[in-house]
């Protein structure tokens, strides 16, 4: 028998919103979290402005201990661990003290795209100086891939699968689904699923290097992430974390949690890179064949579906994506569902988008919102073509929602797309 | 440099590894570090980089198996300190 499967907690660090109410704010207003870094002009990267999240001193105190903080330099753990005790902390889930065996049916499936660049960083040049023996202890946790779900492991006292996937920027959708799967499948009672991504110059480079990112807005930062738009010249890079604390219904219900939605299914799938599909590029047939794998194992049809939370990055792919997404669901026009992106707001969060897009979803889907997609004012042409202008909101819209679908794509040719529904 | 002025510069250092559990207070020179004061062993290298930039001294391999307690680390250093 599968088990059904619930959220029952949220956490997001977020570059707009690092905690679940301000990032929910920053949604329904439509305040972007995208700036001018010095530091990247500095280096002479093409695109100049990003999305940081804002964690104080005083915050990293709250998750870390001291000793924990001493020598730590890994901005994508903290974000992960943030997110992800806010999540249990949200769904009423207490740490293990240290005396006490650990929660045998509480897992971490929490990715990332690399760990602790900065960290690995000194480490280099450590090493170089021939000084290998100054590294110190912390510098393979900081950096191997699973570090985030290592520490975050740890601090909770998880005793089912720990481990980190990686799938670019698929990976919190699939971090998402693999929880899900673990828990219906009766393999676990509570996951906690999410993925984080480190920020700054060495993630971003390479990007910058294939000019996939924008050079066109260092002078306005916040109108600089324009998915959907005829003038998208590229994307906005950023990090962050999000996080979902996974159930199964009988658990959450015993518990009386609060249950944010039920996570109905998701399918992953791989282009390999055939047809029209490369290492950078997505095959449209599988990127199709995902969205309706996962609405079949959804168990419902497409029309049912009231909101797509897209991938949307804003490069030249936003049109095909639109496009995949209307044969998919065999919907256009007026009769498409409601669409947005986080990206309008918070840039590509590459590894960390589809957890911080998967908490976006849920907050709209429980809330009855749609966000608004800014800097969208000029809708691409081809995007009007095949869908109704106002199934893509440029401002805040409440309205009931049941059903909503989410998918990512990633390099490698990866998609990932999961759906979620509140009951 | 004498016994207790190590001691007074090392028992800070040692006190920053410790774990949230184990009181500050309770470090004496005859306390085994990983055993008694639950140093994690991992942090034993970061308790001798720090020694190290602390005394202006540098610990070869075989000082580290021999390091045990707080006193063999105070005896470690006196020798490298005096030599």
């Amino acid at each position: 028998m599968k088990h059904r499967v619930v959220v029952t907690g949220l956490g997001i660090v977020a570059p707009n919103g690092t905690t679940v109410a301000s990032f929910k704010k920053s949604l329904e207003e439509g305040i972007s979290g995208i700036r001018f870094f010095p530091e990247l002009a500095k280096l002479n990267f093409s695109c100049q402005i990003g999305g940081m999240p804002a964690i104080s001193n005083e915050r990293k105190h709250d998750y870390f201990t001291p000793l924990q903080l001493r020598q730590f330099n890994s901005n994508g753990i903290m974000y992960g661990v943030i997110a992800g005790m806010d999540a249990l902390r949200d769904a009423g889930i207490s740490p293990v003290v240290k005396e006490d065996p650990p929660l045998w049916d509480l897992g971490v499936i929490f990715g990332a795209g690399t760990s602790g660049v900065e960290k690995f960083r000194e480490a280099i040049y450590k090493i170089d100086k021939k000084e290998v023996r100054k590294l110190g202890s912390t510098s393979v946790v900081q950096t191997m891939c699973s570090g985030v779900s290592a520490y975050l492991g740890g601090m909770i006292g998880a005793g089912n699968t720990v481990t980190s996937n990686s799938s670019a920027c698929a990976t919190g959708t699939e971090a998402v689904i693999m929880g899900f799967n673990r828990i219906a499948n009766g393999l676990a009672t509570q996951m906690v699923c999410g993925s984080c991504s480190d920020d700054g110059p060495y993630i971003w480079g390479g990007f910058d290097a294939m000019k996939v990112t924008t050079y066109k807005h260092n002078e306005y930062p916040t109108a600089g992430s324009r998915p959907l738009s005829e003038t998208a010249s590229g994307f906005v890079p950023s990090a962050g974390a999000g996080a979902l604390v996974l159930e199964s219904l009988e658990s959450a219900v015993r518990r009386n949690a609060t249950i944010y939605a039920e996570v109905l299914g998701g399918a992953v799938n791989n282009g390999g890179q055939r047809l029209d599909g490369s290492m950078t590029a997505p095959n449209s047939t599988a990127v199709q064949r995902c969205i309706t794998s996962a609405v079949k194992l959804a168990d419902i049809s497409a029309n049912e579906i009231d909101y797509i939370n897209g991938h949307l990055t804003a490069t030249t792919k936003d049109s095909l994506e639109i496009e995949n997404w209307c044969e998919a669901l065999e919907r256009s026009g007026s009769d498409f569902p409601y669409i947005n992106t986080l990206k309008s707001l918070v840039g590509h969060g590459l590894a960390a988008s589809g957890s911080m897009e998967c908490v976006a979803t849920i907050l709209q889907l429980y809330h009855n919102f749609i966000a608004p997609n800014i800097n969208c004012e000029d809708l691409h042409p081809d995007i009007s073509e095949s869908v109704a202008v106002e199934r893509i909101p440029r401002e805040k819209i409440s309205t009931p929602l049941k059903t909503a679908i989410k998918a990512s794509f990633g390099f490698g040719d990866v998609n990932a797309c999961v759906i979620f529904r509140k009951n | 440099m004498t016994t207790e002025q190590i001691y007074a510069k090392l028992l800070p250092i040692i006190q920053a590894y410790l774990p949230t559990d184990v009181d500050p207070d309770s470090v004496n020179p005859d306390k085994d570090l990983t055993n008694e004061l639950n140093i994690n062993s991992a942090h034993l290298v970061d308790v001798v980089l720090d020694v190290e930039d602390q005394f202006d001294i540098e610990f070869a391999n075989e000082d580290m198996e021999n390091l045990r307690t707080v006193n063999d680390a105070i005896e470690i250093i006196r020798k490298k300190t005096t030599s």
